[in-house]
């Protein structure tokens, strides 16, 4: 009896830590995404050199003075890119007469695929507001680069052309005068997108 | 209970179940498919993605092994996976669908990605989109088409 006692106090124990650990543990993890979602201590000015679904030439200097949510992404895509091309326009809808302050870009991280007419019939189905901009290879390696975001061409045996793009899935803001100001992570509700930006603007 | 209460509520149900709000779940043995949906394409040229929910009242695991759809040459089950804020997409492989547990379709994890399009998809439009299952077998479902910036199943 005596013993069946020992194994259940040390069962109750054993629960008791795994409980803690797991509340600490959760815990921890939330404090690391929501680090990497905001990272405003780190400061840089990304700069880019593509060109938009109408075939302009544009660079950062043509965005000064507007507010940017800038999405990274490929129109093969079915899944996170259509969400989140919804919810930037869900965003823009939002806002209202406020959106004007606001230039949603969408950056393809294919663009052997995605040519201008790609890019013009994809972004034209979300928002009119939504620019789509396409590069060389070289280019969009640059801007990814100055974003600090990530995209690797993955072979897919199954995949459309057998590859796929992993890549960075978040939204970045860039105030008016060019500076990073955080990045939205994945699944960010628009609401609170609209939200945050109404404090800033 | 009266006799004309009772039949009251047995017209009320009869009606019910005649005018749904929204797709009745498809039962297949112990499996139970609920709230099919697509986005509709943008042309032809890129694969689509529908969703589904699946859930097992059984007591024992079945794995959804397969899809087949006319609207799509190439029908497969993609798990988007993300790993350090980096998203990458590939083969789901076989799904498990836990005893007395359920699977969800939805935007940012698994969803069907329908490759090689033999015809867009519009929205308000429907598709069959065949189910196969290990144990269960094969059900066909009836995919209502939303809009291209749908979140979710809308009513």
């Amino acid at each position: 009896m005596k013993t069946v006692h020992l194994i259940l106090w040390g069962a109750i124990a054993a629960g008791l830590v795994l409980f803690l650990w797991l509340n600490i543990f959760q815990d921890a993890s939330h404090l690391i995404e929501d680090n990497s979602s905001q990272n405003t201590a780190v400061a840089f000015t990304p700069t880019f050199s593509l060109t938009d679904q109408s075939g302009n030439a544009v660079t950062e200097q043509t965005y000064r003075g507007k507010w940017l949510l800038v999405f990274f992404g490929f129109t093969n895509c079915p899944d996170i890119c259509p969400t989140t091309l919804a919810d930037l326009a869900s965003v823009m809808e939002q806002l209202g007469a406020d959106a004007k302050a606001i230039k949603p870009l969408f950056i393809s991280v294919d663009p052997d695929r995605d040519q201008l007419e790609t890019m013009a019939e994809y972004v034209s189905a979300f928002h009119p507001a939504i620019v789509g901009l396409t590069g060389t290879g070289p280019q969009i390696a640059e801007t990814a680069g100055s974003f600090k975001a990530y995209f690797e061409k993955q072979p897919h045996e199954s995949a459309p052309d057998g590859y796929t793009m992993g890549h960075t899935s978040a939204v970045y803001l860039v105030s008016p005068d060019g500076a990073f100001v955080r990045t939205y992570s994945y699944g960010t509700p628009p609401e609170e997108i609209v939200t945050d930006l109404r404090q800033k603007l | 209970m009266s006799k004309a209460l009772y039949s009251f509520f047995l017209a009320f149900f009869f009606l019910a179940s005649a005018f749904p709000a929204f797709a009745e779940p498809t039962q297949l043995g112990d499996l139970i498919i609920e709230t099919p949906w697509a986005r509709a394409s943008i042309g032809m040229s890129r694969p689509a993605a529908a969703y589904v929910t699946i859930r097992n009242e059984g007591q024992t695991t079945d794995i959804l092994t397969g899809i087949e759809t006319t609207v799509s040459a190439m029908p497969e089950v993609h798990r988007m996976e993300m790993k350090n804020g980096v998203a990458s997409m590939g083969p789901a492989g076989p799904v498990e669908i836990p005893a007395n547990g359920s699977v969800k379709l939805a935007p940012g994890g698994l969803h069907v990605m329908l490759m090689k399009l033999q015809q867009p998809l519009r929205k308000g439009d429907q598709f069959s989109m065949t189910l196969i299952f290990k144990d269960a077998g094969r059900v066909d479902i009836s995919v209502p088409i939303y809009s291209v910036g749908a979140s979710g199943p809308e009513e």
